[in-house]
């Protein structure tokens, strides 16, 4: 009865192992995904972080001094997504844009892998136009220019108001009906139609400017009180500058200034060779694990370097699955729980031994050692848990996919090296 | 051997070491990398490799930067050049890089970071709280897991020990660093940090194992043997396998040092010492520090 159990779950390992070897290699699953007629969703690439791969990491300041504050998250949320469209303009695969929140500091943090021109692409993300517009205060000039008539000149005071590019729905260009000039429609939302109707209200017969990333493009004067939320900007485009406004406000204007933090540009090839160092160093340490417990622990050694195979195909097989992303810190960490996860073997092993020393038949010893080492494995592995979720969820993502590798590593770890390693022993030693 | 009849001395031994690492940390304090302090870090490839670069480069930055500090560095002749300045905007990058390919011919840029001070300082507190949060996380589990042992030792005391042994074992790779950083001007970053939550959570791996087997010694004699020699026994019962897991997570260190990516190679460091460190608190601190909160050592 044991015995028939055993062998199932015996081969039940043996097919999962089968299932993730051929699904982490990927030209056997390439072909396999083609032969068999699977969805392509099925075929799922390795993703390479951008350390690994080459690419650019930027880090943006968003002042949000400017919104109230219950409305600070959803201005955030907003000027991600129009980067995010922005961004997608490049052409880059999977470019992430996300923001982070620290106290009352918003970023946003852009991704682009492997792009050739960071330069260019940063330009293309901070010109995003910022409009504005804002009442005109005239006010007695303290410098000493006076005007042809001798009294001082009044210089404009301008102060920002509450309606921004946020609240544009849709924009156009279009040409004057008499001058010909090409002029750029704009059309507010309901919000920016009600903000713009008050504003057009309270300065009746008083200009209100318009400024385009912080320049005056124009000031006219509020003839009456406009309702419906379209306005135009004539200022003085040619069709082309017209045209370029219209799409950018058309991918989104941003709703918030924004300023370059930080950026790691990291170029491919630097990636490429620390990829390949880091897989050889794994491939290395493996094998000197594997010929340590061998030698240690003879036959039962074998079966654990034999678990610690089943370790490493199904944990990379989790990271592909779920589309983790691997950075070179997440494979150092993968590597080093291949050095941690027979750590459990030896605690049984050593516990076998023991109860063997105490005169108790080996099948027996074998379970016995087994069930007493359970405790040590269940508190040592779930303070590697705790360690590895804390580290998730306060750093940054460059340590996120460390902290990811070190948590998948340590679970898989506990089935590998518990269930995996005891299917063996019984399966090979039920004879002797 | 008798571990615990010695204790004094691996105590003392263990003291000095701390003691001597705090000083360190206080005197020489930490070289802080970009992503800590904020700063720019540039690495060229010349495509026309001339000796000549390097003053190039210097002169070009001399001019540029006036006053400001830079420095470059090329670990051998005909390498990448490694070029450290405070943090820059991207208009200065792009200027620097135009004035530089001016003089001394076009270059591909292998790397280039430039971190603002405030990121900086974010990443450091994050990094800080991280590791106390895992330092108290640990902890209480500790206390919790062995709650039902709670004599003759209080389950809280395993909890304390392995917090102490935890500082132990981090506070020493720690002052380590502080001194490589005074006199090869290694400095720490963020992988750094995560080495040192790496180590926490190996040693306590170790520690826990070494309790349990006391937790188990414990609930077998009821209270027939004393504690000394329980303590004693469970340490020599698990002494083997303390060591042999130190070592096959050596084995795996020792080739991402040799044969791994180079930009790891102080997180790889840093986690070997602390490793050795690990493995010896466990055996030689954790256990017998137990004897010490609860003199009468029944």
């Amino acid at each position: 009865m044991i015995k028939s159990r055993t062998t199932i779950v015996f081969l039940i390992v043996l097919a999962l192992f089968l299932a993730a070897a051929v699904f982490d290699y990927q030209p056997v699953w390439q072909t396999a995904v083609q032969k068999l007629n699977l969805p392509s969703a099925v075929f799922r690439p390795w993703r390479l972080g951008l350390d690994l791969v080459g690419g650019s990491y930027l880090i943006y300041e968003i002042d949000l001094n400017e919104v109230q504050s219950g409305e600070r998250e959803s201005v955030a949320n907003g000027l991600r997504d129009v980067i995010e469209r922005r961004v997608n303009l490049f052409g880059v695969s999977e470019p992430q844009v996300f923001t982070s929140r620290t106290g009352d500091n918003y970023r946003l943090v852009v991704e682009l892998a492997g792009i050739k021109d960071v330069n260019q692409a940063i330009k293309q993300i901070g010109e995003t136009p910022l409009l504005d517009f804002r009442t005109v205060a005239f006010e007695a000039a303290s410098s000493t220019a006076k005007t042809d008539s001798g009294t001082p000149a009044l210089e404009p005071k301008f102060i920002p108001t509450a309606l921004t590019g946020r609240y544009v729905a849709r924009a156009q260009v279009e040409a004057d009906n008499i001058t010909r000039k090409p002029q750029v429609n704009i059309e507010f939302n309901k919000d920016g139609a009600v903000l713009f109707e008050s504003l057009t209200e309270q300065n009746v017969g008083r200009p209100l400017a318009i400024f385009l990333d912080n320049v005056l493009i124009e000031m006219p004067i509020v003839r009456e009180k406009i309702s419906g939320g379209k306005a135009q900007i004539s200022g003085s485009f040619t069709f082309e500058t017209a045209q370029e406004l219209v799409q950018r406000f058309n991918a989104g204007a941003l709703p918030a200034p924004i300023t370059l933090a930080s950026q790691q540009i990291i170029g491919a090839s630097l990636g490429e060779t620390a990829l390949q160092k880091a897989l050889w160093a794994g491939v290395l340490g493996t094998v000197a694990v594997f010929l340590f417990m061998v030698f240690y622990y003879r036959l039962f050694g074998f079966f654990a370097a034999l678990a610690l195979i089943v370790y490493i195909a199904l944990t990379a097989a989790v990271f592909k699955a779920f589309s983790i992303t691997m950075t070179l810190s997440g494979i150092a960490g993968f590597i080093l729980s291949i050095g941690m996860a027979v750590d459990a073997n030896i605690l049984i092993f050593e516990r076998i031994k023991e109860e063997v020393k105490k005169g108790v038949a080996k099948a027996a010893a074998v379970e016995e050692g087994f069930r007493r080492a359970w405790p040590s494995i269940r508190d040592s592995n779930i303070t590697t848990i705790i360690t590895s979720m804390i580290l998730y969820y306060f750093t940054g993502s460059f340590v996120k996919g460390f902290a990811l590798a070190l948590l998948v590593g340590v679970l898989v770890s506990m089935f590998s090296a518990i269930n995996v390693t005891r299917t063996f022993l019984r399966v090979f030693t039920r004879n002797k | 051997m008798n571990v615990v009849d010695y204790r004094k001395i691996f105590l003392i031994f263990s003291g000095i070491l701390v003691v001597a690492s705090i000083a360190s940390v206080f005197i020489f304090g930490f070289k802080q990398g970009i992503d800590l302090s904020g700063g720019a870090n540039w690495e060229i490839k010349f495509l026309d490799v001339s000796p000549a670069n390097q003053n190039i480069v210097s002169d070009v930055l001399k001019n540029l930067l006036g006053d400001k500090s830079f420095s470059i560095k090329q670990e051998a002749a005909g390498e990448n050049l490694f070029i450290r300045l405070s943090d820059i905007s991207e208009a200065d990058h792009q200027i620097y890089k135009k004035a530089i390919e001016e003089k001394a011919g076009s270059f591909e840029e292998v790397r280039f970071e430039s971190i603002g001070s405030s990121i900086g300082a974010d990443l450091r507190l994050k990094s800080i709280t991280a590791a106390v949060l895992v330092l108290f996380g640990i902890a209480l589990y500790v206390a919790w897991a062995f709650r039902k042992v709670s004599r003759p030792i209080n389950s809280w005391k395993y909890g304390l020990v392995t917090l102490l042994t935890l500082f132990h074992d981090v506070i020493i790779p720690a002052g380590f660093f502080a001194i490589l950083g005074k006199f090869k001007g290694v400095e720490i970053d963020t992988n750094f940090i995560v080495a040192l939550l790496v180590i926490m959570g190996f040693s306590v791996h170790d520690t826990i194992v070494v309790f349990d087997r006391i937790r188990e010694n414990l609930l077998v004699s009821r209270g027939g043997r004393k504690l000394v020699e329980i303590i004693n026994l469970s340490i020599k019962e698990t002494f083997r396998r303390s060591v042999n897991t130190s070592l096959t997570l050596f084995l795996v260190l020792l080739a991402l040092i040799f044969w791994g990516p180079d930009s790891l190679f102080y997180f790889n460091l840093t986690i070997l010492i602390g490793t050795v460190i690990g493995t010896y608190s466990s055996i030689f601190i954790a256990s017998p520090s137990l004897l010490f909160f609860n003199a009468k050592g029944r």
